[in-house]
């Protein structure tokens, strides 16, 4: 099996006066080349730490990493001419430049030959949808054309293997959807190439990825195909239940008898349940507190299972509810 | 897997980072102000304090000399060496950091872009005082003393490396001391006077900093009565041990520094 990326019990730990916060523990890891490979997990789970680490910038506590079977730790001037990162979000570069300029002048920091580069640039700008853009300021664009300027930039450097940091954050759907697609054209153009993406939009990984981790604080809590994980709550009935506000409802929908999981998440002022019921009978329970919390009933609806319903079944507590914790 | 050489990337780098600040001086002309206008105001005000106290003509000289050289100091702490923290804010060293070069190639380019704008100031400080005062030069020197000029930035930026890597490690707290220390810098660098009146224990230890043994050997150069600090011959070859220490030490420190900001997360914007 060809790899191309591995982590062997990678663990990282950030150090300061008053606290010490584990961020990595115990991370095994193995990507085959030419996969798109997710690792999902709440705010804090450790999957921004994990990918700056196989990009270099960071060094483990302790453990073993690998990219391109090069060590990060001793090889790392090697490692950096076979990969990129684009981050969601990202502000970097120079607002003063224009869009080629600034592509250009990333592309320099490789060595690349600048006729070639700037060929490529005009051919990912159009693919892109951004050739109009090309001689604007990249402090006049929207944050969705600086995101595809980004991924450009993680692309011009024919990188062997990409890493994206959350790299549709923030953007419309529209822009989401152009960043996807890019990305599978370009795994599509060679085989060999790999991506790793970080990410905590559970449908952005069902759609993208052959293979995803699930992390949570610092340790993986599964690995597999997302069809893999979805079976993992497969027998279960999958409820969403959308309430009026009122009080806190969530612990004794857990004690209700058939009720293997469930989480909860506010939106537009509905609190919206998402049950995990061993059989369908276990509703008849879960109606009864309800009742008994002089809630009102907004909607109820049964549903396939997602990787968010993997998430709450692993982990206990859905993902928004590990961010506060 | 075969990959452009170390050198062309060297190069490469050096020109495109370079690039944005060629660039942003010419789509932002308010530095032209910020950096001409405003630093020739305040020599013209140290000019008319000797004017003032009727100190010989060499005197304004030696001001308007100080002038010139500032603005490459200048230069090196604000455009150069504190930049690397400036560029962790924006998320620009990562991505400095990550890729296959050096990260003393990307100060080079940026010590590159900013001597364009310190020329510009250093000229306008210096045709625009020099004629409005009536200042004279020793011409028959002037080739010496460009060669001095050009030894002393080498030795600057090569300091201004050093800086650099001590401003990638200790972050906030390097650019506060680089900002207390910038006052007693222009005074033991004899910006505005001759370095011999501060003594030898005090000028000595100011001679750690390139600029003072090179505006030092200018001044003998060009303007004929500088009491002479150090003779002028060991000035020229204690800059150009400056150019080879500081070089080397900057190599060193820039290797050890970012080998420990990976292992202290000091290179990325920390978010697990």
């Amino acid at each position: 099996m060809d790899i191309a990326v591995e982590t062997k019990a990678l663990r990282r730990v950030y150090r300061s006066r008053r606290q010490e916060v584990v961020a990595l523990d115990g991370i095994d890891l193995q990507v085959r080349r030419g996969e798109r490979f997710g690792v999902l997990g709440p705010n804090g789970a450790g999957k921004t730490t994990l990918i700056k680490i196989l990009v270099t910038l960071l060094l483990p506590s302790s453990g073993e990493a690998f990219v391109d079977g090069l060590d990060v730790i001793r090889q790392f001037r090697e490692v950096r001419h076979r990969i990129a990162m684009v981050s969601g979000g990202e502000n970097v570069g120079f607002g003063m430049l224009k869009v080629r300029e600034q592509l250009w002048m990333f592309s320099q920091f490789y060595g690349m030959p600048s006729a070639q580069v700037r060929r490529h640039i005009a051919e990912l700008l159009e693919r892109l949808g951004l050739s109009e853009a090309a001689d604007r300021r990249v402090s006049a664009l929207s944050s969705g054309m600086r995101q595809k300027m980004n991924l450009i930039r993680g692309l011009i450097t024919n990188p062997r293997i990409l890493f994206l940091d959350e790299p549709t954050v923030a953007l419309d759907v529209g822009a989401a959807r152009d960043v996807r697609d890019e990305v599978r054209r370009w795994m599509a153009e060679d085989p060999s190439r790999t991506v790793i993406l970080t990410t905590h939009y559970m449908m952005e990984a069902d759609e993208l990825c052959d293979r995803v981790a699930i992390v949570n604080r610092g340790r993986i809590v599964a690995q597999g195909t997302p069809a893999e994980l979805k079976q993992q709550v497969q027998q279960d009935a999958i409820v969403d239940l959308q309430l009026s506000p009122g009080n806190r409802l969530l612990d004794a929908l857990r004690a209700v008898d058939g009720v293997a999981a469930a989480s909860v998440s506010e939106q537009d002022g509905i609190d919206r349940f998402s049950l995990h019921l061993s059989s369908d009978a276990a509703l008849s329970g879960v109606m009864r507190v309800v009742e008994g919390s002089g809630r009102q009933i907004r909607g109820v609806q049964k549903r396939e299972p997602t990787l968010e319903d993997a998430f709450v079944k692993l982990v206990g507590r859905g993902m928004a509810e590990e961010e506060q914790a | 897997m075969n990959h452009p050489s170390a050198i062309r990337i060297f190069f490469k780098t050096i020109v495109a980072r370079a690039y944005p600040r060629f660039v942003g001086s010419h789509r932002n002309l308010t530095w032209l102000v910020t950096e001409t206008l405003l630093p020739l105001i305040g020599t013209i005000a140290m000019i008319y304090v000797y004017r003032a106290l009727h100190a010989p003509a060499r005197y304004l000289g030696f001001v308007v000399l100080g002038g010139v050289l500032l603005a490459f100091w200048q230069n090196v702490i604000w455009s150069m060496a504190t930049q690397f923290f400036w560029d962790r804010g924006g998320g620009n060293l990562e991505l400095f950091a990550m890729a296959p070069t050096s990260l003393a190639a990307i100060l080079l380019g940026m010590a590159l872009g900013g001597v364009y704008m310190s020329l510009t100031r250093s000229a306008a400080v210096l045709l625009v005082a020099s004629t409005l005062f009536g200042i004279g030069y020793s011409t028959a020197s002037l080739l010496p003393a460009l060669g001095i000029f050009v030894l002393t930035v080498c030795a600057l930026y090569c300091l201004g490396m050093v800086l650099a890597s001590l401003f990638l490690f200790y972050q906030r707290e390097a650019w506060q001391l680089a900002d207390a220390l910038q006052e007693p810098i222009y005074f033991l660098s004899g910006f505005y006077f001759p370095v011999r009146s501060l003594g030898a224990v005090v000028g000595g230890l100011g001679s750690l900093i390139p600029l003072t043994l090179g505006l030092d050997a200018i001044r003998q150069l060009v303007l004929p009565g500088t009491p002479q600090f150090v003779p002028l011959a060991w000035e020229v070859v204690a800059i150009v041990v400056q150019i080879v220490a500081y070089g080397v030490l900057s190599q060193v420190s820039l290797r050890y520094l970012e080998l420990q900001s990976r292992q202290d997360a000091r290179l990325i914007l920390r978010s697990t």
